[in-house]
């Protein structure tokens, strides 16, 4: 009897801690937080080609949909998704934000001129401080902001499929 | 004379409260930072990681402790921008007490099959 209980709670445990690394096996570790915070963090940076400094409380009190694209010429899904970011460029309803991630200003800029630029602004984050600060987990991702809330963003590179739902939400 | 004296001794007193200042906020760095999970790799804290990523968390932490910060208050920031999964000593709540509650389980189970086997006999 004894035996019996002691074998059968071993095998309830085994099961038990097959069961957690089953399940979490396929789970994404990303995370959106689910409470956005209310006021995004404000910050100051450079402008990639004309070099100003820009407030990013300037940039939020847009009434636009705005993009904010972490990108850096280094990365390879950039250059994936960087023909749907064309795609995105002539519509009206949105602010097409760039944040240049550690980056060499001439590669920057050289990735620029050979695949044309999206962007209505890019901005430099030499240290990463900045996409930290938004909450970034790799290069690339892209944030949708708007009444300074994140209302959505999408980890890693864009598809076909994220540029359509970008669009559903931008038209409202 | 004296008024070297005096100097000297100024600086010297600056200097160390300078370098103590430093090394305070060295050490908050470096135990806020080992208490961070790394992005890229996850398995490791930030302090130990060279990610670009860890990088610039480092250099963020840095800045927010040269800013007046203290360490409840930048956890609490990683923390909404990045949820619990952060941190690798989470608060305890509603999702983690189990992570919290069960070794303590398995601790007093143990112990008492420990008790039963050796003592009552």
């Amino acid at each position: 009897m004894k035996k019996k209980i002691i074998f059968s709670s071993i095998v309830l445990f085994c099961l038990f801690v097959f069961f957690i690394f089953f399940k979490s096996i396929y789970k994404e570790n990303y995370y959106t937080p689910q409470i956005l915070t209310k006021n995004l963090i404000s910050f100051k940076s450079k402008d990639l080609f004309t070099k100003e400094i820009v407030h990013s409380d300037h940039l939020f009190k847009n009434e636009k949909f705005i993009l904010i694209n972490i990108w850096a010429s280094w990365c390879v899904p950039c250059l994936q998704e960087h023909k749907y970011l064309m795609n995105l460029k002539n519509n009206n309803s949105i602010n097409l934000i760039g944040l240049n991630y550690k980056d060499k200003e001439n590669n920057a800029k050289k990735f620029i001129y050979k695949n044309g630029n999206p962007y209505d602004t890019i901005l430099i984050d030499d240290y990463g401080i900045i996409s930290i600060e938004l909450g970034a987990y790799g290069v690339p991702e892209t944030f949708i902001i708007y009444n300074s809330k994140i209302i959505k963003k999408y980890i890693g590179p864009l598809s076909q499929k994220n540029i359509i739902e970008i669009k559903k939400i931008t038209k409202k | 004379m004296k008024k070297k004296i005096i100097f000297l001794i100024l600086l010297f007193l600056t200097i160390t409260n300078y370098s103590f200042g430093f090394e305070k906020n060295k050490k908050l760095e470096n135990k806020i930072s080992k208490n961070l999970r790394c992005l890229v790799c996850q398995g490791q804290s930030i302090y130990d990681s060279q990610s670009d990523f860890a990088l610039s968390m480092k250099l963020l932490i840095k800045k927010k402790i040269d800013n007046g910060e203290s360490e409840k208050e930048i956890y609490d920031f990683f923390r909404t921008q990045y949820g619990d999964w952060i941190l690798y000593e989470p608060k305890i709540n509603k999702n983690t007490i189990f992570l919290w509650i069960f070794p303590v389980i398995l601790f007093i189970f143990g112990g008492y099959l420990i008790f039963r086997n050796f003592f009552i006999k």
